[in-house]
Protein backbone atom coordinates (compact mmCIF):
# COMPACT_ATOMS: atom_id res chain seq x y z
CA UNK A 1 0.00 0.00 0.00
CA UNK A 2 1.26 3.08 -1.05
CA UNK A 3 0.56 6.85 0.62
CA UNK A 4 -2.31 7.68 -1.51
CA UNK A 5 -3.95 5.05 -1.45
CA UNK A 6 -3.73 5.15 2.46
CA UNK A 7 -5.04 8.42 1.87
CA UNK A 8 -8.62 7.47 1.12
CA UNK A 9 -8.52 4.10 2.64
CA UNK A 10 -8.08 4.77 5.96
CA UNK A 11 -11.45 6.91 6.46
CA UNK A 12 -12.80 3.17 5.18
CA UNK A 13 -10.92 2.25 8.62
CA UNK A 14 -12.29 4.51 10.60
CA UNK A 15 -16.07 4.43 9.65
CA UNK A 16 -15.43 0.47 9.90
CA UNK A 17 -16.25 0.42 6.26
CA UNK A 18 -13.23 -2.35 5.83
CA UNK A 19 -13.08 -6.18 6.20
CA UNK A 20 -10.33 -7.27 8.48
CA UNK A 21 -8.07 -7.99 5.72
CA UNK A 22 -7.80 -4.72 4.34
CA UNK A 23 -7.99 -3.20 7.78
CA UNK A 24 -5.22 -5.05 8.28
CA UNK A 25 -3.40 -3.73 5.79
CA UNK A 26 -4.01 -0.06 6.68
CA UNK A 27 -3.12 -0.74 9.81
CA UNK A 28 0.62 -1.65 9.00
CA UNK A 29 0.98 1.29 6.87
CA UNK A 30 -0.21 3.76 9.15
CA UNK A 31 2.46 1.95 11.94
CA UNK A 32 5.46 2.06 9.64
CA UNK A 33 4.38 5.50 7.96
CA UNK A 34 4.52 8.17 10.48
CA UNK A 35 3.26 10.94 8.61
CA UNK A 36 0.31 8.33 7.36
CA UNK A 37 0.01 7.25 11.63
CA UNK A 38 -0.48 10.80 12.74
CA UNK A 39 -2.88 11.70 9.64
CA UNK A 40 -5.20 8.12 10.91
CA UNK A 41 -4.58 9.50 14.32
CA UNK A 42 -5.52 13.28 13.85
CA UNK A 43 -8.71 11.88 11.52
CA UNK A 44 -9.99 9.78 14.24
CA UNK A 45 -9.39 12.27 16.88
CA UNK A 46 -11.51 14.52 14.46
CA UNK A 47 -13.98 11.95 14.14
CA UNK A 48 -14.67 11.18 17.85
CA UNK A 49 -14.72 14.90 18.41
CA UNK A 50 -17.64 15.39 15.98
CA UNK A 51 -19.43 12.02 17.64
CA UNK A 52 -19.36 13.39 20.69
CA UNK A 53 -20.81 17.23 20.13
CA UNK A 54 -24.38 17.80 19.61
CA UNK A 55 -24.33 18.21 15.79
CA UNK A 56 -28.12 16.91 15.51
CA UNK A 57 -30.76 18.94 14.95
CA UNK A 58 -33.63 18.69 16.59
CA UNK A 59 -36.97 19.15 14.67
CA UNK A 60 -38.89 22.11 16.03
CA UNK A 61 -42.71 21.09 17.25
CA UNK A 62 -44.49 23.65 15.27
CA UNK A 63 -42.80 21.78 12.07
CA UNK A 64 -43.59 18.58 13.99
CA UNK A 65 -46.90 18.93 14.30
CA UNK A 66 -47.58 20.42 10.92
CA UNK A 67 -46.40 17.27 9.60
CA UNK A 68 -48.24 15.04 12.08
CA UNK A 69 -51.36 17.21 10.85
CA UNK A 70 -50.37 16.57 7.21
CA UNK A 71 -50.49 13.17 7.52
CA UNK A 72 -54.50 12.60 6.22
CA UNK A 73 -56.50 11.04 9.03
CA UNK A 74 -59.66 11.22 7.52
CA UNK A 75 -62.08 11.79 10.29
CA UNK A 76 -64.81 9.40 9.67
CA UNK A 77 -62.38 6.29 9.76
CA UNK A 78 -60.77 7.03 12.83
CA UNK A 79 -63.68 7.01 15.30
CA UNK A 80 -64.98 3.15 14.68
CA UNK A 81 -60.96 2.35 15.12
CA UNK A 82 -60.70 3.47 17.84
CA UNK A 83 -63.32 1.41 19.18
CA UNK A 84 -61.05 -1.17 18.05
CA UNK A 85 -58.29 -0.06 19.52
CA UNK A 86 -59.48 0.33 22.75
CA UNK A 87 -62.16 -2.67 23.28
CA UNK A 88 -63.96 -1.90 27.03
CA UNK A 89 -64.64 -5.53 28.09
CA UNK A 90 -68.82 -4.50 27.62
CA UNK A 91 -67.82 -4.04 24.31
CA UNK A 92 -65.61 -6.57 23.32
CA UNK A 93 -68.33 -9.35 25.02
CA UNK A 94 -71.61 -7.25 23.61
CA UNK A 95 -70.07 -6.86 20.00
CA UNK A 96 -70.07 -10.78 19.86
CA UNK A 97 -73.78 -11.26 21.70
CA UNK A 98 -74.91 -8.39 18.88
CA UNK A 99 -73.34 -8.80 15.38
CA UNK A 100 -72.26 -12.43 15.26
CA UNK A 101 -72.96 -15.95 14.69
CA UNK A 102 -69.77 -17.17 16.01
CA UNK A 103 -70.23 -20.27 18.61
CA UNK A 104 -68.97 -19.24 22.50
CA UNK A 105 -66.28 -21.65 21.78
CA UNK A 106 -64.66 -19.65 18.68
CA UNK A 107 -65.48 -16.53 20.62
CA UNK A 108 -63.71 -17.70 23.62
CA UNK A 109 -60.63 -18.87 21.39
CA UNK A 110 -60.41 -15.56 19.24
CA UNK A 111 -60.42 -13.74 23.14
CA UNK A 112 -57.37 -15.74 24.15
CA UNK A 113 -55.71 -15.41 20.87
CA UNK A 114 -56.38 -11.48 21.21
CA UNK A 115 -55.07 -11.29 24.95
CA UNK A 116 -51.96 -13.27 24.18
CA UNK A 117 -51.24 -10.82 21.24
CA UNK A 118 -51.57 -8.02 23.62
CA UNK A 119 -49.49 -9.23 26.33
CA UNK A 120 -46.84 -9.98 23.64
CA UNK A 121 -47.46 -6.64 22.49
CA UNK A 122 -47.03 -5.11 26.02
CA UNK A 123 -43.89 -6.86 26.33
CA UNK A 124 -42.63 -6.06 22.80
CA UNK A 125 -43.27 -1.92 23.88
CA UNK A 126 -41.88 -2.43 27.28
CA UNK A 127 -38.22 -4.10 25.44
CA UNK A 128 -38.21 -1.16 23.14
CA UNK A 129 -38.67 0.88 26.31
CA UNK A 130 -35.56 -0.34 27.88
CA UNK A 131 -33.73 -0.13 25.14
CA UNK A 132 -34.42 4.06 24.43
CA UNK A 133 -33.98 3.94 28.37
CA UNK A 134 -30.68 2.55 28.40
CA UNK A 135 -29.83 5.00 25.36
CA UNK A 136 -30.14 8.00 27.85
CA UNK A 137 -26.13 9.39 29.74
CA UNK A 138 -25.07 6.86 31.74
CA UNK A 139 -27.85 3.54 31.89
CA UNK A 140 -26.55 1.46 28.73
CA UNK A 141 -24.10 -0.47 31.06
CA UNK A 142 -23.38 -1.28 34.60
CA UNK A 143 -20.02 -3.82 33.70
CA UNK A 144 -18.27 -2.09 30.49
CA UNK A 145 -16.06 -4.52 29.39
CA UNK A 146 -15.30 -6.10 26.26
CA UNK A 147 -14.21 -9.62 27.68
CA UNK A 148 -17.07 -11.87 27.58
CA UNK A 149 -15.74 -13.94 30.75
CA UNK A 150 -16.48 -10.62 32.89
CA UNK A 151 -19.83 -9.93 31.68
CA UNK A 152 -21.30 -13.68 32.30
CA UNK A 153 -19.86 -14.06 36.02
CA UNK A 154 -21.24 -10.47 37.24
CA UNK A 155 -25.04 -11.56 36.18
CA UNK A 156 -24.35 -14.48 38.77
CA UNK A 157 -27.01 -13.68 41.86
CA UNK A 158 -28.53 -10.90 40.32
CA UNK A 159 -30.84 -12.92 37.68
CA UNK A 160 -32.39 -16.20 37.87
CA UNK A 161 -30.31 -17.27 34.50
CA UNK A 162 -27.15 -17.26 33.33
CA UNK A 163 -27.22 -15.66 30.41
CA UNK A 164 -25.36 -16.50 27.39
CA UNK A 165 -22.38 -13.89 26.07
CA UNK A 166 -20.95 -14.44 23.00
CA UNK A 167 -17.69 -12.72 21.43
CA UNK A 168 -18.39 -11.87 17.81
CA UNK A 169 -15.96 -9.65 17.72
CA UNK A 170 -15.20 -11.05 14.32
CA UNK A 171 -18.50 -10.50 13.41
CA UNK A 172 -17.42 -6.99 14.07
CA UNK A 173 -20.48 -7.05 16.85
CA UNK A 174 -18.66 -5.23 19.74
CA UNK A 175 -18.98 -6.30 23.09
CA UNK A 176 -20.19 -3.11 25.36
CA UNK A 177 -20.77 -5.30 28.74
CA UNK A 178 -24.09 -5.97 30.85
CA UNK A 179 -26.41 -4.47 32.41
CA UNK A 180 -29.37 -5.40 34.74
CA UNK A 181 -32.96 -4.41 33.72
CA UNK A 182 -36.68 -4.64 34.20
CA UNK A 183 -39.28 -5.94 31.59
CA UNK A 184 -42.97 -7.15 32.43
CA UNK A 185 -41.40 -5.93 36.21
CA UNK A 186 -39.30 -9.19 36.15
CA UNK A 187 -35.12 -8.70 36.23
CA UNK A 188 -33.71 -9.32 32.97
CA UNK A 189 -29.83 -9.72 31.72
CA UNK A 190 -29.37 -6.91 28.74
CA UNK A 191 -25.87 -7.71 27.12
CA UNK A 192 -24.82 -4.64 25.05
CA UNK A 193 -23.08 -4.82 21.39
CA UNK A 194 -22.30 -2.28 19.21
CA UNK A 195 -21.84 -2.53 15.89
CA UNK A 196 -20.69 1.39 14.00
CA UNK A 197 -22.57 3.24 15.90
CA UNK A 198 -26.13 1.57 16.69
CA UNK A 199 -25.95 -0.43 19.99
CA UNK A 200 -27.83 -3.76 20.30
CA UNK A 201 -29.63 -4.72 23.62
CA UNK A 202 -29.81 -8.26 23.68
CA UNK A 203 -32.12 -8.95 26.68
CA UNK A 204 -32.35 -12.58 28.23
CA UNK A 205 -35.19 -13.85 30.51
CA UNK A 206 -36.14 -16.94 31.56
CA UNK A 207 -39.97 -16.38 30.36
CA UNK A 208 -40.35 -13.42 28.31
CA UNK A 209 -43.29 -13.52 26.54
CA UNK A 210 -44.46 -16.43 24.26
CA UNK A 211 -42.42 -19.43 23.39
CA UNK A 212 -41.04 -18.70 20.05
CA UNK A 213 -38.78 -21.47 18.51
CA UNK A 214 -38.66 -19.63 15.74
CA UNK A 215 -37.39 -16.08 14.66
CA UNK A 216 -40.24 -13.49 15.11
CA UNK A 217 -39.56 -9.91 14.06
CA UNK A 218 -41.11 -6.60 14.75
CA UNK A 219 -40.68 -3.04 14.42
CA UNK A 220 -41.67 0.08 16.69
CA UNK A 221 -41.23 3.28 16.80
CA UNK A 222 -38.61 2.71 14.63
CA UNK A 223 -36.64 0.23 16.23
CA UNK A 224 -35.85 -3.17 15.38
CA UNK A 225 -37.00 -6.01 17.20
CA UNK A 226 -36.39 -9.36 17.17
CA UNK A 227 -37.36 -12.33 19.40
CA UNK A 228 -37.03 -16.36 19.70
CA UNK A 229 -36.66 -18.98 21.87
CA UNK A 230 -34.13 -21.09 22.47
CA UNK A 231 -32.51 -23.42 25.31
CA UNK A 232 -35.33 -22.83 27.91
CA UNK A 233 -34.91 -18.90 27.36
CA UNK A 234 -36.63 -15.91 25.97
CA UNK A 235 -34.22 -13.16 24.14
CA UNK A 236 -34.72 -9.98 22.57
CA UNK A 237 -32.47 -8.13 20.42
CA UNK A 238 -33.34 -4.77 19.51
CA UNK A 239 -31.76 -1.76 17.71
CA UNK A 240 -32.13 0.94 15.13
CA UNK A 241 -29.49 -1.15 13.24
CA UNK A 242 -31.34 -2.07 9.41
CA UNK A 243 -33.26 -5.57 9.66
CA UNK A 244 -30.56 -7.17 7.81
CA UNK A 245 -28.13 -6.58 9.85
CA UNK A 246 -29.94 -7.20 13.19
CA UNK A 247 -31.17 -10.68 11.28
CA UNK A 248 -27.23 -11.36 10.96
CA UNK A 249 -26.95 -10.76 14.83
CA UNK A 250 -29.77 -12.77 15.95
CA UNK A 251 -28.61 -15.61 13.68
CA UNK A 252 -24.45 -15.46 14.74
CA UNK A 253 -26.10 -14.98 18.69
CA UNK A 254 -28.21 -18.33 17.63
CA UNK A 255 -25.46 -20.41 16.59
CA UNK A 256 -23.28 -19.49 19.34
CA UNK A 257 -25.78 -21.12 21.56
CA UNK A 258 -26.15 -24.21 19.55
CA UNK A 259 -22.65 -24.97 19.75
CA UNK A 260 -21.36 -26.84 22.94
CA UNK A 261 -19.59 -24.33 25.60
CA UNK A 262 -16.30 -23.90 24.87
CA UNK A 263 -13.57 -24.99 27.16
CA UNK A 264 -13.28 -21.81 28.86
CA UNK B 1 -65.74 0.50 1.85
CA UNK B 2 -65.59 -0.30 5.32
CA UNK B 3 -62.52 -2.42 4.68
CA UNK B 4 -60.91 0.35 2.10
CA UNK B 5 -61.25 3.09 4.85
CA UNK B 6 -59.58 -0.04 7.49
CA UNK B 7 -56.56 -0.55 4.84
CA UNK B 8 -55.87 2.80 4.53
CA UNK B 9 -55.59 3.74 8.09
CA UNK B 10 -53.62 0.61 8.73
CA UNK B 11 -51.40 2.08 5.66
CA UNK B 12 -50.99 5.50 7.63
CA UNK B 13 -50.20 3.97 10.65
CA UNK B 14 -47.73 2.22 9.02
CA UNK B 15 -46.43 5.05 7.18
CA UNK B 16 -46.49 7.07 10.55
CA UNK B 17 -44.27 4.28 12.26
CA UNK B 18 -42.01 3.83 9.83
CA UNK B 19 -41.33 7.62 9.02
CA UNK B 20 -41.90 9.34 12.09
CA UNK B 21 -39.02 8.36 14.18
CA UNK B 22 -36.73 9.81 11.43
CA UNK B 23 -37.84 13.35 11.11
CA UNK B 24 -34.60 14.62 13.34
CA UNK B 25 -32.53 13.21 10.76
CA UNK B 26 -34.33 14.73 7.89
CA UNK B 27 -34.63 17.87 9.42
CA UNK B 28 -31.05 18.13 10.38
CA UNK B 29 -30.03 17.18 6.21
CA UNK B 30 -32.41 19.60 5.10
CA UNK B 31 -31.04 21.94 7.79
CA UNK B 32 -27.20 21.25 6.24
CA UNK B 33 -28.20 21.43 2.92
CA UNK B 34 -30.54 24.48 2.90
CA UNK B 35 -28.77 26.24 5.71
CA UNK B 36 -31.30 28.25 6.90
CA UNK B 37 -34.07 26.93 9.02
CA UNK B 38 -37.68 28.44 7.21
CA UNK B 39 -36.47 26.39 3.72
CA UNK B 40 -34.99 23.61 5.97
CA UNK B 41 -38.96 23.16 7.11
CA UNK B 42 -40.40 23.64 3.67
CA UNK B 43 -37.98 20.72 2.38
CA UNK B 44 -38.76 18.73 5.20
CA UNK B 45 -42.78 19.05 4.85
CA UNK B 46 -42.54 18.77 0.94
CA UNK B 47 -40.10 15.63 1.56
CA UNK B 48 -42.98 13.73 3.99
CA UNK B 49 -45.59 14.58 1.62
CA UNK B 50 -44.18 13.29 -0.84
CA UNK B 51 -42.83 10.41 0.92
CA UNK B 52 -46.38 9.30 2.03
CA UNK B 53 -47.49 9.51 -1.75
CA UNK B 54 -44.64 7.11 -2.68
CA UNK B 55 -45.12 5.07 0.23
CA UNK B 56 -46.91 2.09 -1.77
CA UNK B 57 -43.63 1.86 -4.16
CA UNK B 58 -41.71 1.39 -0.79
CA UNK B 59 -39.64 -1.63 -0.90
CA UNK B 60 -37.54 -1.44 1.40
CA UNK B 61 -34.25 -1.97 3.03
CA UNK B 62 -33.61 1.07 5.15
CA UNK B 63 -36.73 3.46 5.27
CA UNK B 64 -34.29 6.42 7.03
CA UNK B 65 -31.98 6.48 3.41
CA UNK B 66 -35.08 6.57 1.47
CA UNK B 67 -36.46 9.34 3.17
CA UNK B 68 -33.20 10.77 3.29
CA UNK B 69 -32.92 10.37 -0.83
CA UNK B 70 -36.09 12.10 -1.41
CA UNK B 71 -35.35 15.14 0.90
CA UNK B 72 -31.88 15.08 -0.83
CA UNK B 73 -34.14 15.23 -4.54
CA UNK B 74 -36.85 18.56 -2.73
CA UNK B 75 -33.53 19.80 -2.02
CA UNK B 76 -32.11 20.16 -5.15
CA UNK B 77 -35.36 20.63 -7.20
CA UNK B 78 -35.53 24.21 -4.88
CA UNK B 79 -31.80 24.75 -6.14
CA UNK B 80 -32.84 24.21 -9.91
CA UNK B 81 -35.64 26.31 -9.31
CA UNK B 82 -33.91 28.84 -7.83
CA UNK B 83 -31.05 29.08 -10.22
CA UNK B 84 -33.30 29.53 -12.96
CA UNK B 85 -34.93 32.27 -11.41
CA UNK B 86 -31.31 34.00 -10.60
CA UNK B 87 -32.24 34.32 -6.74
CA UNK B 88 -29.24 34.99 -4.95
CA UNK B 89 -29.02 32.22 -2.20
CA UNK B 90 -29.66 34.00 1.61
CA UNK B 91 -27.01 33.01 3.50
CA UNK B 92 -27.86 35.70 6.26
CA UNK B 93 -29.75 33.08 8.54
CA UNK B 94 -26.72 30.85 8.90
CA UNK B 95 -25.39 33.16 12.12
CA UNK B 96 -28.14 32.09 13.67
CA UNK B 97 -27.58 28.75 13.10
CA UNK B 98 -24.99 28.72 16.54
CA UNK B 99 -27.86 30.69 18.61
CA UNK B 100 -30.55 27.89 17.91
CA UNK B 101 -29.17 24.92 18.76
CA UNK B 102 -31.39 22.54 20.93
CA UNK B 103 -30.30 22.32 24.78
CA UNK B 104 -28.00 19.35 24.62
CA UNK B 105 -28.92 17.31 27.70
CA UNK B 106 -25.82 15.29 29.43
CA UNK B 107 -27.30 15.27 33.35
CA UNK B 108 -23.78 14.30 34.21
CA UNK B 109 -21.74 16.89 32.75
CA UNK B 110 -20.73 19.85 34.85
CA UNK B 111 -22.56 23.09 34.08
CA UNK B 112 -19.05 24.31 32.62
CA UNK B 113 -18.52 21.25 30.46
CA UNK B 114 -21.50 21.87 29.45
CA UNK B 115 -20.92 24.99 28.10
CA UNK B 116 -17.77 24.23 26.41
CA UNK B 117 -19.35 21.41 24.59
CA UNK B 118 -21.87 23.74 23.11
CA UNK B 119 -19.30 25.93 21.96
CA UNK B 120 -17.28 23.20 20.52
CA UNK B 121 -20.57 21.86 18.91
CA UNK B 122 -21.76 24.91 17.46
CA UNK B 123 -18.31 26.10 15.98
CA UNK B 124 -18.32 22.29 14.37
CA UNK B 125 -21.75 23.08 13.03
CA UNK B 126 -20.55 25.95 11.23
CA UNK B 127 -17.25 24.44 9.99
CA UNK B 128 -19.68 21.46 8.35
CA UNK B 129 -21.79 24.00 7.17
CA UNK B 130 -19.00 26.42 5.48
CA UNK B 131 -18.12 22.91 3.54
CA UNK B 132 -19.47 22.75 -0.78
CA UNK B 133 -22.62 21.58 -0.71
CA UNK B 134 -21.15 17.70 -2.26
CA UNK B 135 -18.74 17.25 1.04
CA UNK B 136 -20.67 18.58 2.91
CA UNK B 137 -23.75 16.15 2.22
CA UNK B 138 -21.18 13.50 2.34
CA UNK B 139 -19.80 14.31 5.65
CA UNK B 140 -23.91 14.89 7.05
CA UNK B 141 -24.83 11.67 5.82
CA UNK B 142 -22.11 10.10 7.55
CA UNK B 143 -21.08 11.16 10.21
CA UNK B 144 -25.11 12.52 11.86
CA UNK B 145 -27.47 11.11 9.95
CA UNK B 146 -25.04 7.46 10.40
CA UNK B 147 -25.46 5.66 6.62
CA UNK B 148 -23.08 3.30 5.70
CA UNK B 149 -21.22 4.21 2.46
CA UNK B 150 -23.05 1.84 0.62
CA UNK B 151 -26.19 3.93 1.83
CA UNK B 152 -24.64 7.07 1.16
CA UNK B 153 -24.01 5.89 -2.73
CA UNK B 154 -27.82 5.19 -2.51
CA UNK B 155 -29.18 8.34 -1.68
CA UNK B 156 -26.86 10.92 -3.63
CA UNK B 157 -26.36 8.81 -6.87
CA UNK B 158 -23.15 8.24 -7.37
CA UNK B 159 -20.73 4.80 -7.04
CA UNK B 160 -19.33 4.05 -3.45
CA UNK B 161 -15.79 5.01 -4.68
CA UNK B 162 -17.06 8.13 -5.00
CA UNK B 163 -18.16 8.64 -1.99
CA UNK B 164 -15.13 7.50 -0.31
CA UNK B 165 -13.05 10.07 -1.86
CA UNK B 166 -15.65 12.95 -1.38
CA UNK B 167 -15.54 11.76 2.33
CA UNK B 168 -11.59 11.95 2.03
CA UNK B 169 -11.80 15.56 0.75
CA UNK B 170 -14.48 16.39 2.90
CA UNK B 171 -12.76 15.85 6.20
CA UNK B 172 -9.43 16.85 4.97
CA UNK B 173 -10.91 20.29 4.50
CA UNK B 174 -12.94 20.02 7.75
CA UNK B 175 -9.62 19.51 9.72
CA UNK B 176 -7.88 22.13 7.99
CA UNK B 177 -10.52 24.85 8.72
CA UNK B 178 -10.86 23.21 12.24
CA UNK B 179 -7.37 24.02 12.94
CA UNK B 180 -7.89 27.93 11.94
CA UNK B 181 -10.75 27.59 14.11
CA UNK B 182 -8.67 26.25 16.55
CA UNK B 183 -5.55 28.99 16.41
CA UNK B 184 -7.66 31.79 16.26
CA UNK B 185 -9.76 31.00 19.05
CA UNK B 186 -7.39 29.58 21.53
CA UNK B 187 -6.39 31.05 24.52
CA UNK B 188 -4.15 30.77 27.12
CA UNK B 189 -5.66 28.65 29.63
CA UNK B 190 -8.64 27.62 27.32
CA UNK B 191 -7.13 26.14 24.53
CA UNK B 192 -6.48 22.41 26.09
CA UNK B 193 -10.04 22.55 27.74
CA UNK B 194 -11.68 21.24 24.28
CA UNK B 195 -9.63 18.18 24.30
CA UNK B 196 -9.51 18.15 21.08
CA UNK B 197 -6.09 18.47 19.48
CA UNK B 198 -5.59 18.00 15.44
Amino acid sequence: MNCAEFEVLLHALIDGELDAGHARDVEAHAAICSACGEKLASFRAMRDAMSGAALKETTPAHLRNRIEAALPVPQARVIPMRGLLKPTRRSFFGGFAVGSALSAAAAASLMLAVVRNNQEQTITDEVVSAHIRSLQAGHLIDVATSDQHTVKPWFNGRVDVAPPVVDLTAESFTLLGGRLDYVNSEPVAAIVYQRRKHVINLFVAQHLGGRHPRIVADSVQGYNVRHWSQDGLDLWAVSDLVGDELDEFVQKVASALRRPPSAS
Amino acid sequence: MASDAVAEQERMRRFRDAALPHLDDVYTLARYLMRNAADAEDAVQECYLRAIRHFDSYRGPAMKPWLLAILRNVCNAEFARRSKEELPTDYSQEESLAEEMPMWQEPQASPEKVMLRQQDSATIRRLVAELPAPFREAIVLREINDLSYQEIAEVTGVPVGTVMSRLARARAMLRSAWNTAEASTAKPGSATASGITL
